[in-house]
């Protein structure tokens, strides 16, 4: 097991590693430069000659790409010229936000879609099973925004039961302060993880359920049940952990909608109006720390398989 | 649809030494007529299993209707404005138009706050919808295929490197990276194409990968490398076109993903720039009247991006379905 961590791990940095090297290339790739995006249309030749000097871009590019190294070790994420703040700065108030939003709303997804697909598996091919199953389509095809926006017309306007957005001033702790202005963000974004969690869940059990394990069991004379959630259920359900992991940047993604949707100030809505208002120092911050926070989370969902797979946890050897 | 014979993975002995053609024995042929020959596992002479496999898809009642689905929206989106002429695109609109008419007086599908024709206006933001939605899935699969293909054949660290290239954009969520680089480069209808490629194209790589390493030790690529073939005509005649069932299957789903990654941009305000539209960027203008009560600005361009969305994958599903006709054949 500590062999495959440490590789694990090893993965996680290269990959980190590349990530950075992408993030610097988009800054080297807009058109004029870093200058042209800080001083706007109106610059002198002169400006941006100044710009280049303070700011080190006139040094060879693998200087370039040192310095910024070195500066993402000290935390250093660039600076917002339309915001005159560091980009860091904008990202600390935000990114816990986006946090618990993520955390809360997977957490709740796994909570609905595991049994969504436990039942599945009991009533197959009936209709609850094809009903459940047109269900997760439509929720994959719906665009999250149009859903989050179909829920404040209905919730908010109609039947005044949620409000139509969480608190101006939340902090990363209000979900749990003050869920009611929480729920309908977190269908928003748990929508597509149900349908997409949910259709695994029912597959991966249909799958067990023909394995030599749960003939063998049934031969021995386990009860259906003891079949269905003593061997079928807990060998799917590990893999699920790798199902979050591969899921987190598309969850990241849904919560960049999301906070648009019901105007929550995280890293989302951070990069929305940064993006808006043409703020690319900003944006590629927002990018670079969001993919960190998704490798991470890959990575602990990992390790939690490791923990939980007996062949992995006694093994030397994944 | 045409099929190979050859891309399943190995079933059995028996099944691996069946179907491969006699490599051509050169005793009568004319040097001439070798590259008209099938060789093992090209994609000619295949018109049973060709039919086997329309036969699954059309059985799949549900890829059938997706299929009418599409096939309504093509022509409502590009020959409906042929028919129903409405204004699309000029200023004069705004100063004197009826702005958030409900349906019926004139204009079936009422007006939006600028006074366009909803129903005139589907039409138009859907032609840019499905333009994007198909040629930027077109765009990403050439790209992947190339590339998996190109990894998987060579192979070593080289493929090493490729890949992990791939791991690496594929942990970027896909929105950050595509409006990382909207805003980079201003966007243009064209732009969007390229940049929604660009972010789709690392899956196509890896499946492609995947069956380029089970494909280039099977034997009739090793038939071919005897005989002196290059490795340009092993990937390119041998290894792609085995793949085309992946490809073809991962190529449907994508064009669905590729307008759900528009609506996407529309809604945070980069989509199609105006006076062009998509129906995520109308369906986003429409938030605004839809909550005063205009229900007709949202709902039609929301059911559209549904219903189109919903069809593809159908279809793909029905296509991945009737791919494995060739598993059950034997």
């Amino acid at each position: 097991m500590t062999g495959f961590l440490i590789r694990r791990i090893l993965q996680a940095i290269v990959v980190i590693l590349g990530v950075v090297f992408i993030v610097f290339l988009l800054g080297k790739l807009i058109p004029g430069g870093e200058a042209a995006a800080a001083l706007g249309p109106r610059r002198s030749p002169a400006q941006v000659a100044h710009f280049n000097l303070v700011n080190g871009l006139d040094l060879p590019i693998y200087d370039q790409l040192w310095r910024y190294f070195w500066g993402l070790l000290h935390l250093n994420l660039g600076y917002s010229f339309k915001n005159n703040e560091g980009v860091k700065e904008l990202i600390s108030q935000r990114l816990p936000k986006t946090l618990t939003l993520v955390g809360v709303s997977t957490l709740v997804a796994l909570i609905i879609a595991v049994p969504l697909g436990i039942l599945q598996v009991v009533k197959r091919y009936s209709p609850i099973d094809y009903l459940l199953t047109s269900g997760s389509f439509l929720f994959y095809a719906m665009p999250p925004f149009f859903l989050g926006f179909l829920l404040i017309l209905y919730f908010s306007f109609d039947l005044h039961l949620f409000p139509v957005s969480p608190p101006i001033d939340s902090g990363p702790l209000t979900i749990f302060t003050d869920p009611r202005a929480f729920v309908l963000p977190v269908i928003t974004l748990s929508a597509i993880t149900i349908a997409s969690f949910s259709r695994y869940m029912r597959s991966s059990m249909m799958d067990a359920l023909t394995q030599d394990y749960v003939r063998t069991a049934r031969a021995k004379g386990a009860s259906p049940n003891r079949v269905l959630y003593g061997h079928a259920l807990r060998n799917a359900l590990i893999p699920i952990l790798t199902l979050i992991g591969l899921s987190l940047p598309a969850i990241a993604s849904g919560a960049l909608i999301t906070e648009t949707v019901f105007n929550y100030p995280g890293m989302g809505l951070l990069t929305v109006t940064a993006a808006t208002n043409n703020d690319i120092p900003t944006v590629l911050g927002t990018t670079l720390v969001i993919t960190i926070f998704t490798v991470a989370g890959s990575l602990l969902a990992d390790v939690l398989y490791a923990i939980a797979d007996p062949r992995i946890r006694f093994g030397s050897t994944a | 649809m045409t099929l190979p014979d050859e891309a399943t993975p190995p079933l059995g002995p028996e099944d691996l030494l069946g179907p491969v053609a006699p490599a051509p024995a050169g005793d009568i042929v004319a040097p001439a007529d070798v590259h008209a020959m099938p060789e093992g596992g090209e994609v000619s002479s295949v018109g049973g299993m060709g039919r086997q496999i329309l036969r699954v898809f059309i059985e799949n009642k549900l890829a059938v209707v997706g299929l009418f689905v599409i096939v309504f929206f093509i022509l409502f989106c590009f020959v409906g404005p042929l028919l129903y002429h409405t204004n699309q695109n000029n200023a004069e609109l705004a100063l004197n138009a009826n702005q958030n008419a409900s349906p019926g007086s004139g204009d079936p599908l009422g007006t939006d706050a600028t006074g366009f024709d909803m129903l005139g206006r589907l039409m138009f933001g859907g032609q840019a919808s499905l333009i994007v939605g198909f040629a930027s899935a077109f765009v990403a699969t050439v790209i992947g295929v190339v590339y998996g293909a190109v990894a998987g054949f060579v192979g070593g660290w080289i493929d090493a490197i490729m890949m992990r290239f791939v791991d690496m954009l594929l942990s970027v969520p896909v929105l950050f990276l595509l409006i990382a680089l909207v805003t980079i480069y201003k966007q243009s209808e064209v732009l969007i194409i390229v940049v929604i490629a660009f972010v789709s194209w690392l899956v196509p790589a890896r499946l492609v990968r995947g069956e380029t390493l089970t494909l280039r030790v099977r034997e009739y690529v090793e038939a071919v490398r005897v005989m002196g073939g290059s490795r340009t005509r092993i990937v390119g005649r041998h290894i792609v076109p085995n793949s085309i069932g992946t490809i073809v299957v991962f190529a449907t789903f994508q064009v669905a993903d590729s307008i759900l990654l528009l609506a996407a941009l529309g809604f945070i305000g980069l989509g199609i720039p105006a006076p062009g539209t998509d129906w995520g960027t109308m369906l986003s203008n429409g938030v605004n009247s839809a909550a005063l009560g205009y229900w007709w600005e949202i709902y039609p361009a929301g059911l559209c991006i549904v219903l189109v969305v919903i069809a593809f994958n159908f279809i793909g599903d029905a296509l991945r379905d009737a791919l494995e006709v060739r598993l059950q054949r034997n």
